[in-house]
């Protein structure tokens, strides 16, 4: 993928119904209101495909995220910022249930999934239908095709065999604009890639089961500018397809490929609104200072 | 002055040092070297049929302990055969055995076992470990033994070969089920090693796509664990081939060799591997020829042992890369 | 969505995720090893239970402390306190001869080991005498021993042939069985001594050989003990050995008369050995005495192994 070629613009979205200051010295209740007004669907916001509400969670007695309520909206990408510790993290992974995994992991509130609870999912489903590419790249140590594969393999009642695999991995691969570079050596062993490779090998794995949100936990922070570029690029074009939600503490590519934008602070949503409302004005003193790169 | 004696001193530590851990490959060239020395003469009289088949071995073994006192007239003659197929079917039917069933239970110690569960079953690995061989043979001929030959084996079937063989219950079965259980705690340790020293991202990003726990740890965990396998597999077959006291107690201590065609007789026959074909016969070592086909035997052993170890550390040493410590 | 309508706040430890939902191979496997786990369990648990009972039905304090009686029928008289000697006196053997050895060339090769092929031959070395059957290294011993430079160890029959079968020759066997363990766990306690530990003595002017022997060695010291008597219960409980090195016979037999060397010299048997001895593989018909010689061998085996953990629990509080 050249770099020659321009960005599709970013689309903007009417803020004119814009949401009230979410003040978290407020009592709850005013901030709850708060929030639910902010994030009231107005008449050109997308639908939404799942809903946060009131989540809160903890390990232990430490709280990790204090009463958020955001939409994830379909055909949009939701950029998570804030700094170290904030809680963005274990909020985008309690979106697939990942939080479970931690034996002292507590949550209230709901997540809905297209208004189903994902806790009353089986987690298995749930996160075929959410998935999720990590920080570090880790793909499995298998040949690419096995590695793209691998959740169609798993979801399949009967083993499919590898003519019927192969255009899904193919499509997998095409969106994740890995196809041109691997296509015609799909044994090559995956750890053999590059990292820039490896995370697109890991972008293509998730998109093989045809989710319908992707999650994306700082993707690029270990990889180098081009391949960040390569990948930002992607997730630009494929948020058509999946609704995209990034966690990313570099603020500049929150700007580039975020449509929302979400700022939360030791646990808190401190604001929530379209890109380029919390960049240009943002509301709320601390995303100001946070934006305006005072601390970080 | 005072320097330079330090340093002598130091380099005369290193070398006593170096000589003493020297020993061991001292002593091991000294073994291959008896060893083979003492039993060439069988070795040379028989040739390669002293692996092949022909006659009864128990009736040759006689024959060379009766030898005459003369050494020109020493009776060599010998066909180990059913004693060679009777150590590789134990060896490779309990392996087999064990394999899956150590994987299985690592599986369970690293991932599904509940954490009071792992507490306890991590102590009893290390106790069947720690158990004598000369205990399980015990607890195998005056309990397991007895069981089958009164209870599992019918009057039927031993008449059925009564004029081939005496199925007392010491047979093929019980020594592969014995010899399971002891190998499989050396295996279950290294293979739940290698688990838990598996990347965690791998066992994440698994997790994360929908798979569920077992999935995820068969399709990754246990693929990235495969070089553990096989080393946990080639080192319980070398104790496989030593194990002599337990088999003795109750493989039969027949030169018999169980034939699968007798289908689930089979299981029944007789037999009596290396190892307890030695323990069987440990007394008679000073009569010449006699002693020498036995230490035949152990040579044998010992070159197996020997491959097998080496064979061993060869698989071992990838795992090294992921930290397993082995 | 109505903003008056607020969803019930349910807390959530962990979500839906049912083993039933997984496809059938899944669940199979999944109580298959459920099932191994419980099983293996099961089979400790009834081979102690068994063993307890058999040793306290036959067990009895006269059993401990009488000589088995002179004559092939045991099942009339006598107790196994020949063989309980011949036990502790075999392993202490053992451990002597395993213990500088083992700790000896883990010091080296930790320490210094140059050259670099010598120290990877070793280490290959000793993991092939762990592998060696104990049966082998018996059939070793014994044509080593059977040498006229080893007449000292054993006994000498008229006609000048060494017998070969003794106490020391099946106790320098028995070290081999302990070396790979003391050396496994010496080497590890060695090298998880952090070089600041070592570059500080250095620092203070000590040489590299005081600084083993007076910093080293005692840092290492529980990880040597571990081995030690993980070693013990090995050599404790083998058989093959003793079958073929210790000469059986039931009383200990001394050679010669200088007070200790004459019994290390002479044969005997061990508990390993009797319990072979009185099952039906062996001459005896006396299956009780079996089985309480082999209660009182499995307790001696289990604290051996076992005991330790206490040792290593508390000498891990004083480090901390």
């Amino acid at each position: 993928m050249s770099s020659s070629t321009p960005l599709p613009p970013i689309r903007r979205i009417n803020t004119d119904n814009a949401p009230t200051v979410v003040d978290p010295r407020n009592d709850n209740l005013a901030a709850a209101d708060a929030i639910a007004a902010a994030v009231a669907p107005g008449a050109s916001d997308r639908p939404e495909r799942m809903r946060i509400e009131d989540l809160s969670i903890a390990y232990g007695t430490k709280p990790a995220v204090r009463n958020v309520t955001l939409p994830v909206r379909e055909g949009e990408v939701l950029a998570l910022i804030g700094p170290s510790g904030c809680g963005k993290t274990t909020l985008l992974r309690s979106l697939n249930r990942l939080t479970e995994l931690t034996a002292t992991a507590v949550a209230t509130g709901s997540i809905t999934l297209y208004g189903e609870n994902i806790h009353e999912l089986e987690a298995t489903d749930l996160r075929r239908r959410v998935s999720m590419v990590f920080q570090q790249p880790n793909p499995f140590p298998m040949s690419i095709f096995d590695n793209v594969a691998y959740a169609i393999r798993e979801q399949a009642s009967r083993k499919p065999n590898k003519s019927t695999l192969l255009p899904l991995v193919r499509e997998a691969l095409e969106d994740a604009g890995l196809w041109d570079e691997v296509g015609d050596n799909l044994d090559h062993p995956a750890l053999r890639l590059s990292g820039g490779q490896q995370q697109r090998l890991c972008i293509a794995r998730a998109l093989a089961s045809k989710p319908e949100v992707l999650l994306m936990d700082e993707p690029c922070s270990a990889l180098d500018p081009k391949s960040t570029e390569i990948i930002e690029e992607l997730i630009t074009r494929l948020r058509e397809k999946v609704a995209i939600v990034i966690v990313t503490h570099n603020l500049q590519q929150a700007h580039r490929v975020g449509d929302h934008v979400a700022f939360m602070y030791l646990g808190e949503l401190v604001e929530y609104g379209a890109v380029e409302q919390v960049f240009n004005s943002p509301r709320a003193e601390r995303t100001q200072n946070y934006v305006g790169g005072v601390f970080g | 002055m005072n320097e330079s004696a330090a340093a002598r001193s130091e380099r005369r530590a290193e070398r006593s040092l170096g000589a003493l851990s020297s020993l061991v490959l001292v002593l091991i060239a000294a073994m291959c070297t008896f060893v083979l020395l003492k039993a060439w003469p069988s070795f040379s009289h028989n040739g390669p049929m002293w692996f092949g088949w022909g006659g009864n071995v128990d009736d040759q073994l006689t024959a060379i302990f009766n030898s005459p006192a003369n050494p020109a007239k020493w009776d060599y003659t010998i066909r180990t055969w059913p004693i060679l197929y009777a150590t590789a079917l134990v060896t490779i039917i309990s392996v087999g055995i064990g394999i899956v069933v150590s994987t299985l239970a690592a599986v369970f110690i690293v991932e599904f076992a509940p954490d009071s569960a792992k507490r306890v079953v991590s102590p009893v690995i290390r106790l069947l470990a720690a158990v004598p061989s000369v205990i399980y043979g015990l607890i195998g001929i005056l309990v397991l033994v007895p069981f089958v030959g009164n209870h599992l084996i019918s009057e039927g079937r031993k008449n059925a070969v009564t004029f081939v063989v005496q199925l007392s219950g010491a047979s093929l079965g019980v020594a592969v089920v014995i010899l399971t259980i002891m190998i499989t705690p050396i295996m279950v340790a290294i293979i739940a090693d290698a688990f838990r020293a598996v990347p965690n991202g791998w066992k994440e990003g698994a997790i994360a796509l929908g798979a569920n726990r077992w999935r995820v740890m068969w399709t990754v965990v246990v693929r990235s664990a495969r070089p553990a396998i096989i080393a946990a597999a080639v080192i319980a077959a070398a104790r496989a081939i030593g194990e002599g006291i337990m088999l003795a107690m109750v493989s039969g201590s027949v030169g018999f060799a169980p034939n699968p065609m007798d289908g689930i007789t089979f299981v029944f026959e007789p037999m009596r591997p290396y190892a307890a074909t030695i323990v069987d016969n440990a007394e008679g070592l000073s009569v010449k020829p006699f002693g020498q086909t036995i230490y035949a035997m152990a040579a044998v052993l010992l070159f197996a042992s020997l491959m097998l170890s080496l064979g061993g550390n060869l698989a071992k040493r990838p795992l090294r890369k992921y930290g397993v410590r082995l | 969505m109505s903003t008056a309508l607020k969803p019930p706040n349910v807390v959530h430890r962990r979500g839906k995720d049912t083993i039933k939902s997984w496809p059938l191979a899944d669940r199979m496997a999944y109580y298959a090893c459920w099932a191994v786990g419980i099983g293996l369990c099961f089979i400790a648990g009834t081979l102690i239970l068994f063993m307890l009972s058999k040793g306290l039905k036959y067990v009895s304090l006269d059993l401990i402390f009488s000589n088995p009686a002179v004559g092939a029928d045991q099942s009339q008289t006598g107790g196994f306190l020949a063989p309980i000697l011949g036990t502790f006196i075999l392993t202490l053997v053992g451990t002597l001869i395993a213990l500088p050895l083992g700790v000896g060339t883990a010091i080296w090769i930790v320490e210094y080991g140059r050259p670099t092929r010598l120290a990877r031959a070793v280490e290959s070395g000793i993991e092939v005498v762990a592998g060696t059957p104990s049966i082998v290294l018996g059939i070793f011993g014994l044509l080593l021993f059977s040498n006229g430079i080893f007449a000292f160890m054993s006994f000498t029959a008229l006609g000048g042939a060494v017998v070969g079968r003794s106490f020391l020759t099946a106790g320098a066997m028995m070290s081999l069985i302990a070396l790979p363990l003391i050396f496994t766990t010496t080497r590890e306690a060695l090298q998880q001594v952090p070089a600041q530990v070592r570059e500080a003595s250095y620092a203070l002017g000590k040489t590299k050989w005081s600084t083993i022997r007076k910093v080293l060695i005692p840092t290492a010291r529980p990880g040597i003990l571990t081995g030690t008597a993980l070693g013990m219960g090995r050599i404790a409980g083998d058989t093959a050995i003793v079958v073929i090195l210790l000469g059986a016979t039931l009383q200990l037999e001394k050679v010669g008369s200088a007070p200790i060397v004459s019994t290390l010299r002479g044969t005997g048997s061990t508990l390993t050995s009797y319990v072979y001895n009185n099952s039906p593989a062996g001459e005896g018909n006396a299956p009780q005495k079996a089985y309480a010689a082999a209660f009182v061998l499995l307790i001696l085996v289990l604290v051996l192994n076992f005991g330790i953990d206490l040792i290593a629990r508390r000498s891990k509080k004083e480090t901390v």
